[in-house]
């Protein structure tokens, strides 16, 4: 038997008991009898896991615009709808359930910048466009007074536009697209330190 | 006897813990607080919210190496189903689908089914008083799904289909194991409470994966089953009146628990 | 990976060397099984302990953590010995009949190849090269002696050294039974024989040591003599651990190369054209570099970019000579050279070796930016045990980022799939994703220096930076567009990088990338169209670099005619009536080539066309600073001296940063007594900063714990659950020794070793924990050292020493 969500609604034979028995045994004991699969009325679409370098299909289910399960692409040539525990975890970044089952937000997601002056012992919640701009100065300030414009090598004068005063470390959990603009912009302020996870 | 089960083949479990996350992901279950204790296997026990666990068990091998059993656990949809003769409130029932199911709303929370299980599978919700177990993902099967475990599972330990090619499948995996030397290798579940909707290909003893040798549904269950079966309605309405007013007791040991936190 | 995933299933046996597979990308073993159900195929895991992949593994070998060289050595030693490689293959695709300059020689008492300098600059041993270059006529062309005969040909060369690895000297070194390794090096070696395959998988249980790059020499040359490049079910398979961590490297989210590959320009490349000409070799697809990088400039740069000021060459950074890798950041940040840090996604408090140390470092911090999911280690440094928030100045801005399925984009998975991942839905509060984010702040930082001139603004305000749609945010498909490259004088899409100029009439970010986003309305890296015939390269979804090749150098996988080694699972072939190379991959072999070509140039990124055995890095192409063949070296931190080399010790040649930093006495060595060993499980990742926060993850697996022997457990007195607290020299400071705390694992699954007839305890644990998150615990690398691979700068993580003892 070749059973995937391909073959969704197809087994005749089974969806006649449907009437009586969906319902029964999920979560909530009041569950109607006659309420449909949980995905059924959702918008498939379609990501790679955000962890391991496999590269696995992961469809989210998605109903009003908020995700309501993820598991794994029968169509994804690598996992077949296979996923292991982390891939089967995708839900937890946005949700978890409460004691009674329901969804809440997960608690430790960043909704806010955070900002920590010097000395302070507490974050404090701010807007992009002042942490945007604070973050730009910051640069500017550093790279201005750091920048070494040229170094003399073999008795000549090269241009050399480096600063050794800025780290910059990318991210393997970001996209392709990401990590080119993050190299044209850490290139761009003169930025020697480059690195990420690859190496660690 | 149910027609679709799931073949587990312990010896291709590589222990991923895929089918235990997505069983959670599915079911919508919330996560337990768990600790270490020196074992992988968590949580330790079922319960409401934990439907499937994966054993992680350590024996001495041959040649003085290591065997680490994996396993993923569950309830089983026994056929001679020790739950269903136990519940009182006729709230446990065999599926179309041949999967051994509670009815929550039928479920009067006597926590007998949870005694009797002989795989100590069934979970008991303390916030609504009813019992809990793994459905088999009936709703996904009525709707030409597989169970989530099985779809979630990486390298085939669990699959999904008839019983009879499955049980095929099973016993060439046995010849195969024995002939690569494990000589211990069989089947659990064809005869095993008159045949499960979970079969294992075990390449060990069952007793080292965490499952009973003998699984049998206890004497006192049969004898309730046999005796009180015809006086079932009158059996519901006096047990779920005993539990109303144990339930009322339950409630004010636990809000005193809480508040020694 | 040279080869993907899907691949695994044409396998005939595997090796999971520094690696474990079923924990760390458990889906491989879906194809690993499949393998092993359909053709019989065998695993061997060779590795510290029993991971979940040993245990499922056909036959398993127990090795010292720090001894990979010297496994493989041994198994290079096997094949060559008994004659088990691939006559045909060695002959005519490995440089093996290369005859190399009479004056290389290695010293085994040493342990130091000829050519050996201390160099000032890098603190450590490097070489002079000279001596390891191949022998020329007076043409030019090198000499080779078919018989292999010569003394001084590559294969010669290679029995002489490589003699030394034999099963009891590799069994004293490692702690395996020699029977152990014999039947693993047996079974492995049946893949010589043609038409089988064999598949080294690994990840960094082979690079996480100072002499990583050797390690995966190693493998590189096992898989060279067993013919095991470039065919179906081959390769030597780097398995990476991050969902993008292949694409991230491809874009040069690295010191020391731009995307694609090419080397970051140093102080010494005064112009564009002392550029091309060091790193452009003469004949070789390399000598298309100069295209490829002028189209970056011209990517990066637009129409500022012209012929008259070397196409912007000047704006970029051009770098000292000096390393500047994650190791070497912080030590200048400490230091006090460093002011400021942006960490996108990454949590280098956990992450990074002396983790304490740097978390101190960032102290001396004016600013720190952290964009991430969560609140992590790194950037609430000053909450950590043991901080003053009242004496640490440094601000912190931390900014919240979507999750994965919460933004448009492409990831590259290990086998090079640049697959398309969908937003599926807007990411929660204000969190946006880390492309909105450096767009955003790209355009505030290019508004201030328009607005207020800076110190050299140029290389900003010059830079082409022209992203945002039509109500001013980012557009990802103009991102993709240059990446993807387009024509600079009609606008137009490339369709891959064959049509890149070095005239400034193309543009693109990264000509391996190139064709990926090949047209607007389905561009390749969307496709999800699966193969229903075929060997599994499923070309048809989405888009694997280089050309949509799935298996590189896979000319290989025919024989001298052109027909495939294996004709079950045929890769490329030779069509003689077409007169060109066709088959179920892209052939890598230019169009252009003829059959005699392509049988002479089978690794056409190499500048003499064949497989290395031996690597000078000529004609400017692959050269590495420790050793032409890998040899064994202890690790930095070891109880042993070095038991093939009497007078080495640790690879010379690796980068060590702080003094008196590793464990070098006797002394020490009784005080830290216990080899352990570090390492990722299926349930977290990497810093642990997303899967602490998810609570199915952590219920299954809650805490930090240390895997301890029976034995050990005994001797010490520890049980399960237990404390432990657990020590490194990376904790003794001034007379103090700290530690970190760990539950007791006390499990079969790790034993003594004998090493050179010494017991031997190995421990082991997970890196995943800290103190931020749901689920909270020590940071592991608080423990490692800060040495790395002279390469790489990898480091050393998979083998230290460390005591242990039970919390009272």
């Amino acid at each position: 038997m070749d059973l995937s969500r391909r073959s969704f609604l197809k087994l005749a034979g089974a969806t006649a008991a449907a009437a009586t028995l969906t319902g029964v045994g999920l979560r909530k004991a009041s569950a109607s009898p006659s309420e449909p699969l949980r995905i059924k009325y959702t918008k498939e679409l379609h990501t790679v896991c955000t962890f391991c370098g496999v590269g696995c299909g992961v469809i989210c289910n998605v109903r009003d615009g908020v995700i309501v399960n993820a598991d794994g692409d029968p169509d994804h040539p690598v996992n077949e709808g296979t996923l292991c525990s982390k891939g089967s975890a995708h839900y937890n970044i946005s949700y978890v359930y409460d004691e009674k089952g329901n969804p809440k937000p997960n608690p430790k997601r960043l909704t806010h910048v955070l900002y920590r002056a010097p000395g302070a012992s507490s974050y404090e919640t701010k807007d992009w466009d002042w942490a945007l701009e604070e973050i730009a100065k910051r640069i500017k300030d550093t790279r201005d007074r750091t920048l070494v414009e040229t170094e003399t090598v073999n008795g000549q004068q090269v241009t050399v536009n480096r600063t050794n005063s800025i780290c910059w470390l990318g991210s393997a959990f970001c996209t392709d697209e990401e990590n080119y603009l993050f190299h044209k912009m850490a290139r761009s302020m003169g930025v020697i330190n480059v690195d990420h996870c690859a190496r660690l | 006897m149910a027609q679709s089960i799931c073949l587990i083949d312990t010896d291709k479990c590589m222990g991923c813990r895929g089918c235990q996350v997505a069983c959670k992901q599915w079911n919508q279950l919330p996560a337990e607080q768990t600790v270490f204790d020196g074992s992988y296997e968590n949580p330790k026990r079922f319960s409401a919210d934990t439907y499937l666990r994966v054993a992680f068990r350590e024996h001495d091998g041959n040649d003085g190496r290591v065997n680490w059993y994996m396993a993923k656990l569950g309830c089983m949809h026994c056929t001679d189903a020790a739950c269903m003769q136990a519940c009182p409130a006729g709230a446990i029932f065999r599926s179309d689908e041949g999967t051994v199911n509670i009815d929550e709303v039928k479920c009067i929370g006597c926590n007998y089914c949870v005694t009797a299980c002989p795989f100590q599978v069934i979970g008991f919700d303390r916030l609504t008083n009813k019992a809990r177990k793994c459905t088999f993902c009936i709703d996904r099967l009525e709707n030409g799904l597989q169970p989530a475990c099985a779809q979630v599972c990486p390298t085939g330990s669990i699959t999904f289909g008839d019983r009879r090619e499955l049980i095929a499948k099973a016993m060439n995996r046995v010849d195969q194991l024995k002939a690569a030397g494990k000589a211990g290798a069989n089947i659990y579940g064809i005869d095993e409470v008159d045949g499960t909707a979970m079969l294992y290909v075990l390449a060990d003893n069952p007793e080292k994966y965490g499952l009973p040798a003998d699984p049998q549904v206890p004497v006192q269950t049969r004898i309730w089953n046999a005796i009180f079966k015809p006086l079932r309605l009158l059996v519901v309405v006096a047990v779920a009146f005993g539990l109303w007013a144990n339930r009322s007791q339950t409630r004010e040991i636990e809000q005193g628990k809480s508040s020694e936190k | 990976m040279t080869n993907h995933w899907n691949d695994y299933q044409h396998s005939d046996v595997f090796m999971n060397i520094g690696g474990n597979t079923a924990e760390n990308h458990p889906i491989s073993m879906k194809w690993i099984e499949k393998a092993r159900e359909n053709k019989n195929a065998k695993l061997i895991v060779v590795d510290p302990r029993v991971s979940r992949t040993a245990a499922v593994a056909d036959l398993y070998v127990p090795i010292r953590p720090g001894t990979n060289s010297a496994y493989l050595g041994g198994l290079i030693n096997y094949i060559l010995e008994n004659e088990l490689y691939h006559k045909e293959y060695v002959e005519a695709y490995t440089n093996a009949t290369y005859l190399i300059d009479e004056g290389f020689e290695f010293d085994e008492q040493t342990g130091l190849f000829s050519g050996a300098f201390d160099d000032p600059v890098r603190n450590a041993t490097s070489y002079d090269q000279e001596t390891w270059a191949y022998q020329k006529d007076e043409d030019g062309n090198i000499l080779q002696d078919e018989t292999m005969e010569d003394p001084n040909c590559v294969m010669q060369i290679m029995k002489r050294y490589y003699s030394k690895y034999n099963l009891d000297n590799v069994s004293n070194v490692t702690g395996a039974e020699p029977e152990a390794l014999e039947e693993s090096y047996e079974l492995f070696s049946t893949t010589g024989e043609p038409g089988k395959a064999g598949n080294i998988l690994y990840a960094m249980g082979i690079t996480q040591f100072t002499h990583g790059a050797q390690n995966v020499r190693g493998i590189a040359v096992v898989q060279l003599l067993l013919g095991n490049m470039g065919i179906a079910g081959g390769g030597v398979n780097a398995q990476r651990g991050q969902s993008n961590v292949q694409g991230a490297t491809d874009m040069a989210m690295l010191y020391h190369i731009i995307p694609g590959y090419h080397p970051t320009p140093q102080q010494t490349q005064a112009t564009f054209q002392d550029y091309r000409e060091t790193t452009t070799p003469e004949d070789n697809w390399w000598s298309n570099r100069p295209k490829y990088v002028v189209s970056l400039l011209k990517a990066f740069y637009g129409d500022n970019a012209t012929p008259a000021n070397e196409f912007g060459y000047q704006w970029l950074p051009k770098l000292d000579g000096l390393d500047h890798s994650h190791i070497a950041m912080y030590k200048y940040m400490g230091e006090g050279e460093v002011e400021g840090m942006i960490c996108w996604a990454d949590n280098p408090g956990v992450s990074g070796p002396s983790a304490g140390d740097k978390r101190s470092y960032q102290k001396n911090l004016k600013w720190f930016v952290s964009v991430d999911l969560f609140e992590n280690e790194s950037a609430s440094f000053w909450q950590a045990p043991g901080m003053n928030p009242a004496e640490i100045d440094t601000e912190i801005f931390i900014l919240p980022a979507a999750a994965g399925y919460e933004r448009d984009g492409s990831k590259a998975n290990s086998g090079r799939w640049i697959q398309w991942t969908w937003q599926c839905q807007e990411p929660p509060g204000d969190a946006k994703s880390d492309l909105w984010i450096v767009n955003e702040l790209f355009k505030k930082l290019k508004g201030l220096y328009e607005a207020e001139g800076g110190t050299v603004p140029e290389p900003i305000t010059q830079m082409k930076w022209d992203y945002d749609n039509e109500n001013g945010e980012i557009d990802i498909v103009k991102v993709c567009r240059d990446v993807n490259g387009y024509d600079t004088r009609t606008g137009e899409l490339v369709t891959n990088f064959v049509g890149l100029q070095d005239d400034g009439s193309t543009a693109c970010g990264n000509w391996l990338y190139s064709g990926y986003y090949n047209n607007y309305d389905n561009p390749a890296t969307k496709n999800r169209v699966r193969e229903k015939e075929g060997i599994g390269s499923h070309l048809g979804w989405s888009f694997a670099w280089p050309l949509n090749r799935r298996i590189v150098y896979n000319r290989a996988s025919a024989d001298l005619q052109g027909n495939p080694w294996n004709p079950d699972v045929p890769v490329v072939w030779w069509d003689e009536t077409q007169e060109r190379w066709v088959g179920n991959d892209v052939p890598d072999i230019p169009g252009t080539w003829d059959l005699e070509q392509s049988t002479e140039n089978p690794f056409i990124m190499i500048p003499e066309g064949k497989g290395r055995l031996f690597a000078n890095g000529f004609d400017k192409v692959g050269g590495l600073r420790d050793c032409p063949f890998p040899v064994h070296y202890e690790p930095a931190d070891s109880l042993f001296n070095n038991l093939l080399y009497p007078n080495a010790v640790y690879n010379p040649a690796s980068q060590r940063f702080y003094e008196d930093h590793t464990v070098e006495t006797d002394e020490e060595r009784e005080r830290y007594p216990y080899i352990i060993t570090t390492y990722r499980i299926v349930e977290h990742y990497q810093s642990g900063i997303v899967t602490r926060n998810l609570p199915w993850l952590n219920e299954a697996m809650p805490e930090l714990f240390i895997e301890i022997s029976e034995e050990l457990a005994e001797e010490k007195g520890i049980s399960n659950g237990d404390t432990v607290l657990i020590e490194s020299k990376r904790l003794s400071n001034n007379g103090e020794q700290g530690h970190i705390e760990a539950k007791a694992c006390v499990t079969k699954r790790f034993k003594p070793m004998m090493i050179n007839g010494e017991k031997t305890h190995v421990v082991g644990m997970p890196w995943h924990w800290g103190f931020k998150g749901m689920s909270t615990g020590s940071v592991a690398n608080d423990l490692t050292p800060s040495v790395g691979d002279p390469n790489t700068t990898i480091p050393e993580y998979k083998a230290f020493l460390c005591d242990i003892r039970r919390a009272e």
